[in-house]
């Protein structure tokens, strides 16, 4: 769904760490628009702690990561474990970049929900998150 | 990615073909489209090796002087990428080009909490003077060119690589050394950036200020095209931006009272190959003759070498697919090609695997073989400037050149380069270009092999370079050891100077020497930037 309840889906796009290259969060970013979605980006270079505050301050339904320096699982680790240190639930978390498929298993089981390399297909992401976030 | 847009019939026939320039190719070329463009061998062309250098820099273009093979390598610690530097040239490679991993762009030090993670991983981590002195080791710096990719603080960088060449006994006159230095494509595309858009720049004058004076064979800037294309902008926007920063950052020396005459002979650029072969060749071309024209009629060059577009030309990353891997060895081959066709001096390639990861040593062997073959088996080196006088690619490179400067005027209209990155102009055109891209690629109406046709299911698994958490480990205990050993006094002294150079507005490079020589750490000097002029906020896009 677009729409929960009453309110459109937003989504928090973040650039963890020091890695610069954010074409395909921009890209990203405007196909989430496009579907009708809110998206706050976060610009580059953020700590974890930032971005988790960012997704309560901002009330989003999804916090979508994107990291191309091949550093995405000690940052999903770092992620995961300060929502739960922030006793933050309910938000949907996916990430992108560049990811061999390889770390697809350990990402998932540290409670990513979605894991979309370089090249996924817009309407891919899109569905997913439709169909995984949250009624509130 | 990056091939035309093509429209077809139903039977499959090409109607249309546009290049990502926006310029339309005709199915046939003859005399009459030279005569519609105006061409006049002499004043678009001219023989290879004299103005406007359409052709080449050099009479003999190849036949006089190879290229330059320089891929950038770098990962770990020094000691790995000493022994990496080691095997590539043993193997044939002529020039370096160091990857630094993110908290050495960034200015931090590997100890940094904003470190964590990303020691030694995409490139190699440097903390001190001690780190250069390892890389370095046993490599003959007055023969072998290195290029550093390294932006936000080339400064701190190449103030290091004087004081470790110095210690082995080089003299500054007689090391070359390429910082890339361009901070603004920085802040359009590769994200490196520390310190606001003024006195980011500043420190971008100060390092091609002191090379003129102290570091004769030094090319103090590397202007990026490459990494503004991978972000998203077409061929022509590419070439049109990096001209617009090149002028920035003439002008800020300019202000300080010289003639660009005296110092842009020593500027490179560092250009993207993917995507059309034509449209980048004819780029190639039209941006050597526009460059030559720009700085006689702006900045009234004459002395002609001065007038050179020197740089390096290599395969873009943006080309490469995580989808059948294979295929990228290939395609590396045809952006080789290109780069031969277009009289590339430097040229690089992104290896098969970059997709994946930084590249293994096979990989990187492997990008290495592809130009020794094109040079040495193919018969590249034969003539100069091959396709010249091709109907077809003289009235494209003259319709390059005219996109070119219709995307310059657009930036100029604004204000310039600061102005175009400050209000976020420049970015929001190349994430557009960058969705549009992506857009038509999904829809099919550009293909990438192996992505959207002649898919194959299930991914190949290639072998990656793997990350050793090792290296971080031993970084950080080599700093901390030379934290302890080093004459905290001295250290404390000279990055007291530095400070007053910032504030001061004064060449910081003299001081930055004196820093290295004294193992201030990267992070330490950089930290003096910070504390300075403040870091860069960057502005909202969407």
């Amino acid at each position: 769904m677009i729409y929960m309840g009453q309110r459109k889906v937003r989504v928090l796009i973040a650039k963890p760490g020091l890695d610069g290259h954010d074409r395909g969060a921009k890209v990203v970013s405007l196909a989430l628009k496009e579907a009708g979605m809110e998206v706050i980006y976060t610009g580059l270079h953020q700590t974890v702690p930032s971005i988790v505050n960012q997704a309560i301050q901002e009330d989003v339904d999804v916090i979508g990561l994107s990291i191309m320096s091949g550093a995405h699982i000690p940052i999903c680790r770092k992620l995961m474990e300060e929502l739960k240190k922030k006793g933050v639930n309910g938000k949907l978390v996916v990430v992108g970049g560049v990811i061999p498929n390889r770390d697809i298993p350990a990402l998932k089981e540290m409670g990513v929900h979605g894991v979309f390399p370089g090249g996924t297909p817009f309407d891919e992401i899109v569905d997913f998150i439709k169909n995984n976030v949250k009624e509130r | 990615m990056g091939v035309a847009t093509y429209i077809k019939d139903e039977k499959d026939a090409i109607k249309e073909v546009i290049l990502q320039s926006g310029i339309k190719i005709k199915p046939v070329y003859t005399p009459e489209d030279l005569e519609r463009i105006g061409f006049d061998y002499k004043k678009d062309l001219g023989d290879p090796g004299e103005f406007p250098f359409t052709r080449s820099l050099y009479p003999l273009g190849y036949r006089s002087r190879n290229w330059t093979v320089r891929q950038y390598t770098g990962f770990g610690t020094p000691e790995e990428t000493n022994q990496r530097f080691k095997l590539m040239i043993s193997h044939g490679q002529t020039g370096l080009n160091v990857a630094f991993d993110l908290p050495t762009q960034m200015g931090y030090d590997s100890d940094d909490p904003m470190a964590e993670g990303e020691v030694g991983r995409v490139g190699m981590a440097v903390d001190s003077l001690e780190d250069f002195q390892i890389a370095f080791k046993d490599i003959e710096l007055n023969r072998i060119g290195t290029g550093l990719t390294i932006n936000a603080i080339a400064s701190v960088m190449l103030a290091m690589y004087q004081a470790m060449a110095e210690g082995y006994g080089f003299k500054k006159e007689e090391i070359s050394a390429t910082p890339q230095n361009d901070i603004l494509k920085e802040m359009i595309g590769r994200g490196a950036w520390i310190y606001p858009v003024e006195p980011s720049v500043r420190l971008i004058g100060d390092v091609i200020e002191y090379s003129m004076k102290e570091l004769p064979r030094c090319n103090p800037v590397s202007v990026c095209g490459y990494h503004i294309r991978e972000s998203g902008c077409t061929p022509a926007q590419e070439i049109a931006y990096a001209f617009e920063i090149a002028f920035t950052y003439i002008d800020n020396v300019v202000a300080r009272g010289y003639e660009a005459e005296q110092f842009v002979g020593r500027f490179s650029f560092n250009l993207n190959i993917y995507g059309n072969l034509w449209e980048n060749v004819a780029k190639f071309r039209a941006a050597r003759k526009l460059w030559a024209r720009l700085l006689r009629e702006r900045y009234g060059v004459q002395n002609r070498r001065a007038l050179f577009l020197r740089g390096i030309f290599g395969g873009g990353g943006s080309g490469m697919t995580k989808q059948q891997p294979e295929n990228n060895i290939i395609r590396g081959a045809y952006y080789a090609l290109c780069a031969a066709l277009s009289g590339a001096q430097t040229t690089a390639l992104c290896s098969f695997d970059e997709a994946y990861t930084i590249p293994t040593e096979r990989a990187a062997i492997i990008s290495l073989r592809t130009f020794q073959i094109l040079m040495d088996e193919i018969g590249l080196r034969d003539t100069v400037d091959p396709l010249g006088g091709s109907y077809f690619i003289e009235t494209l490179t003259k319709e390059m050149e005219e996109k070119i400067l219709e995307e310059m005027e657009k930036v100029e209209k604004i204000g310039g380069m600061i102005e175009a990155v400050s209000s976020g102009y420049v970015q929001r055109e190349v994430a557009r270009q960058a969705y549009e891209y992506e857009k038509r690629l999904q829809r099919g109406e550009i293909t990438k092999v192996g992505v959207n046709k002649y898919t194959e299911g299930v991914d190949m698994e290639v072998e990656l370079h793997e990350y050793d958490e090792a290296w971080a480990e031993k970084q950080i205990k080599r700093l901390k050891e030379l934290k302890r050993r080093r004459d905290q006094k001295a250290v404390k002294h000279s990055l007291k100077e530095l400070e007053r150079a910032a504030r001061n507005g004064k060449n910081v490079m003299p001081y930055l020497v004196d820093c290295c020589k004294d193992y201030a750490t990267v992070g330490e000097m950089a930290n003096v930037f910070r504390d300075v002029f403040g870091e860069w906020q960057e502005p909202g896009i969407f």
